[in-house]
């Protein structure tokens, strides 16, 4: 949940990038052919500092595309599923955690 | 970078002088705030015009008493955000009654060249050619100025003013 | 209401070509992220967790029916059907397209609406008491000078770029509900004793990371010297104020490392040099403004009409009244709160079907006009009593006649992690879950007067430093943990809330809460005395015991 501003490109563990997209800020993923996807599943998973620094740089080459790169965790289901790794990816990629209207 | 003076690309007829070096025996010449003081007698005898590059973070008070002998002040925008070179602009035309060109160097940028010229600037060293070519446009794109300064544009509070003042009168 | 003229709008619609160009270049690529994100922001656009967020501008918290119709009109047309109410009363709108944004300012531009500098480095919209010109017993009406100073501030060629954004807010009562000490600049308007109309002004006051009350920079500013003597006050900020580190940025800061006395001699110096200037407002130029406030024909209106005396026989109504009804300055009339503040509700909110129906009671009841207020709430501030018992029903119906008002549940929250980029916990999540607690009105009226705040991260957007009870969200080792302060208040008599101890996690956060209102309960020395008088009397102690004895 640290703003993604404080981080240092430094994993310890399965991550992905995500971003914003431009023309409608909604949330996005880099993926392994240098695209972005809305779906989280189709995230490129890094499992090195290294790696993850090259896929933030690629990323953060897209300026027009979209805004605001950084690199976040994932969790890595053992049927293959990708997980947000924090609440704060989890609330990006579910949505609000709360009832809009009084319950 | 192209250099704007009333509203046209032109030539910029300064040479920029740079931390230690020669002054030319002629021609006009804009020189760092630092070296220009370190001795501005001497500078002031230089053949051309002379002007001064004034960092924003400087006090004007060591500019003032050499102003009427200058030909053109350029103030510093390290970055489009940083807004002090704004202050000193309108002070340098709106108490010290400095009327030389005013020079707006650093990262300028066409979304602020209605700002720059409200406080005084009038030769715009922009970084892009694409802001450049807009000038003229952009300038354009404001006729209503809610606040007085030095530039001579009439406020909305005067204008009502006027208005109100000419309708009594009709009347 | 201030009525815009042809030149207000011109600005409006010529700032809405700009933005217009702005995007364009930016969705083209020709304008990088960089370059943009300044621009976006002066315009009210921030980009959040899950899309682009879009703050409008609601100046001194006064908007028409109209303006509020079109604030519907945009939440359902751009954005979600909903809007947030926000502590600094402008509105948000958390779902908008930024390919959109330049339609939506068209379309908030016809009705007298803009988003200028609802974001950025500059100056923010001017606050106010949300019942300016009704309250009784005001020195005038603040809105006026709130409006000069609005028009002054708005697209300033020099304070465009500050180091760091620039609030303002002015009150002319002797109950500040603007809270003036926790604003970079509070003006609180009186007369000297010659009987002239000016300003006490207050410099460096604000919450954050580093929270501070304002200081008295000066205690008479002669009402047609104010602009020139904030303008003095900007100059030095804009020239000393700190650009190297962002959490030092703010006036607040520059007041705290000079000391109050020598930043007041800067400024008393520079205004010196400024003179008499075109910035001194002669009498003509202050009643040009003061001409385009409107004021509504009120009726001659007996103090307690015979619908009041009937509709007395409801308990419920009753009940309703005496919290969420006002005396207002004319006889026969009353101030109406409407509480967006409903049991289980993210605080705040409204819904676009909502909005408009306020707009039409509004026009119903109220001479059009609706007020926002920085507790995020709603306000009729022009309702005859006698309607109160019609109105009362209709708002029932709408879900805004929750009679909570100044109590435990009218929570000020920031939306928290559930939207907000900065933000290191949730906000809205516990301030339902405490309404939920303190759903009953009888224990809600029996603890009386209880304002809580609560801020998803330090920076504050929820004003705990200044709540009765503060909370705030924190992050340890990925979980969310709150802080909870007591003692806050942002009224006249400011100041900031203690630290009762440990951080709690997020399930313990509504028991401690109820852990303090016990404790209160058992200590107040009597019914009348409010909690905060308590925790005055008192100090932290004892609550501190209560939460943490059992933890």
């Amino acid at each position: 949940m640290t703003s993604p501003l404080q981080q240092k490109i430094k994993i310890t563990g399965p991550s992905m990038v995500t971003a914003n997209r431009t023309s409608d800020g909604i949330v996005i993923y880099r993926t392994a052919q240098q695209g972005w996807s809305a779906s989280l599943s189709d995230a490129a998973i890094v499992r090195t500092s290294d790696e993850a620094r090259a896929l933030l740089a690629e990323a953060n080459a897209d300026d027009v595309g979209a805004v605001g790169a950084y690199i976040a965790p994932v969790e890595l289901k053992d049927s293959g599923e990708i997980k947000p790794g924090n609440l704060r990816e989890r609330i990006r990629s579910k949505g609000l955690t709360i009832d809009l209207l009084p319950a | 970078m192209p250099l704007v003076k009333n509203a046209r690309t032109t030539t910029d007829l300064f040479v920029q002088i740079a931390d230690g070096a020669e002054l030319p025996g002629d021609g006009a010449i804009l020189v760092p705030a630092a070296r220009f003081l370190e001795d501005p007698e001497a500078v002031l005898k230089h053949a051309g015009k002379v002007g001064v590059v004034w960092p924003n973070n400087r006090d004007l008070d060591d500019l003032v008493p050499y102003l009427d002998r200058l030909a053109a002040v350029a103030l510093v925008f390290p970055s489009f955000r940083d807004g002090r070179a704004y202050s000193q602009a309108r002070l340098l035309r709106e108490r010290h009654g400095y009327d030389g060109e005013l020079r707006a160097t650093g990262q300028v940028l066409r979304d602020q060249f209605v700002f720059m010229s409200r406080a005084g600037f009038d030769a715009f060293e922009v970084k892009k050619d694409a802001d450049a070519d807009a000038f003229a446009e952009t300038m354009k794109r404001y006729s209503v100025f809610y606040q007085p300064t030095g530039d001579g544009r009439v406020t909305a509070l005067n204008r009502r003013m006027q208005l109100r003042h000419s309708e009594s009168a009709g009347q | 209401m201030y009525a815009y003229d042809e030149l207000d709008r011109t600005l409006i619609n010529e700032r809405v070509s700009e933005f217009r160009d702005q995007v364009k270049r930016r969705l083209s690529g020709e304008l990088t992220e960089d370059e943009f994100k300044m621009l976006r922001l002066q315009n009210g656009v921030y980009l959040q967790l899950h899309a682009y967020m879009f703050r409008v501008a609601i100046p001194y918290g006064t908007l028409s029916s109209k303006q509020l119709r079109r604030l519907a009109h945009v939440a359902r047309r751009y954005d979600r059907g909903y809007g947030h109410f926000t502590t600094r009363q402008n509105i948000q709108y958390n779902w908008i397209k930024l390919s959109d944004l330049p339609d939506a300012l068209a379309d908030l531009a016809e009705v007298g609406i803009h988003a200028m500098q609802t974001s950025g480095n500059n100056m923010r919209n001017v606050t106010s008491d949300q019942w300016a010109g009704v309250a009784p017993g005001e020195v005038e009406d603040p809105r006026i000078w709130s409006e000069i100073l609005r028009q002054h501030t708005t697209l300033h060629p020099e304070f465009s770029f500050l180091p760091r954004k620039f609030k303002i807010a002015i009150t002319a009562s002797e109950h500040d509900r603007a809270a003036i000490k926790v604003h970079d600049i509070g003006l609180r308007l009186h007369k000297n004793a010659d009987g002239e109309t000016g300003f006490e002004v207050l410099v460096g006051g604000g919450l954050g990371r580093t929270p501070f009350i304002a200081k008295i920079i000066k205690p008479f500013v002669h009402g047609r010297d104010i602009l020139s003597y904030v303008e003095a006050i900007l100059r030095v900020y804009n020239q000393y104020g700190r650009r190297d580190n962002i959490y030092k940025a703010r006036i607040k800061i520059l007041v705290h490392e000079l000391g109050i006395e020598k930043f007041a001699r800067e400024v008393d110096e520079e205004w010196k040099q400024m003179g008499h200037s075109a910035l001194t407002l002669d009498h003509s130029a202050i009643e040009e403004v003061r001409s385009r406030f409107s004021y509504p024909a009120y009726e001659k209106l007996p103090h307690m009409p015979d619908e009041l005396k009937q509709a007395a026989h409801d308990p419920l109504f009753e009940r309703w009244r005496k919290n969420s009804v006002a005396p207002h300055k004319v006889q026969g009339y009353s101030i109406v709160t409407l509480s967006l503040k409903p049991v289980g509700g993210p605080p705040g909110d409204a819904t676009a079907d909502q909005m408009d129906a306020v707009a039409d009671l509004a026009d119903k009841y109220s001479f059009g006009e609706i007020r926002v207020g920085h507790e995020q709430n709603l306000v009729l501030p022009h309702v005859a009593k006698r309607d109160l018992p019609q109105l009362w029903k209709a708002l029932d119906r709408l879900g805004l006649a929750t009679p909570n008002v100044n109590l435990v549940t009218d929570i000020i929250a920031c939306p928290g992690l559930d939207y907000c980029s900065l933000a290191n916990a949730r906000s809205i999540p516990i301030a339902q879950e405490l309404t939920r607690r303190f759903a009953n009105h009888d224990t809600a009226e029996m603890i009386g007067r209880l304002h809580i705040n609560i801020s998803g991260c330090i920076n504050a957007c929820g004003h705990h430093h200044v709540g009765h009870i503060g909370i705030l969200g924190v992050e340890k080792n990925g979980e969310e943990f709150y802080q909870i302060t007591i003692g806050g208040r942002a009224d006249e008599n400011a100041q900031m809330g203690v630290l009762i101890g440990p951080a709690v996690p997020y399930a313990e956060v509504a028991d401690v809460i109820e852990d303090i209102v016990e404790a209160y309960l058992a200590l107040r020395d009597r019914p009348e005395e409010l909690f905060v008088d308590t925790v005055k009397r008192l100090g932290v102690e004892p609550f501190k015991e209560r939460v943490y004895a059992t933890r």
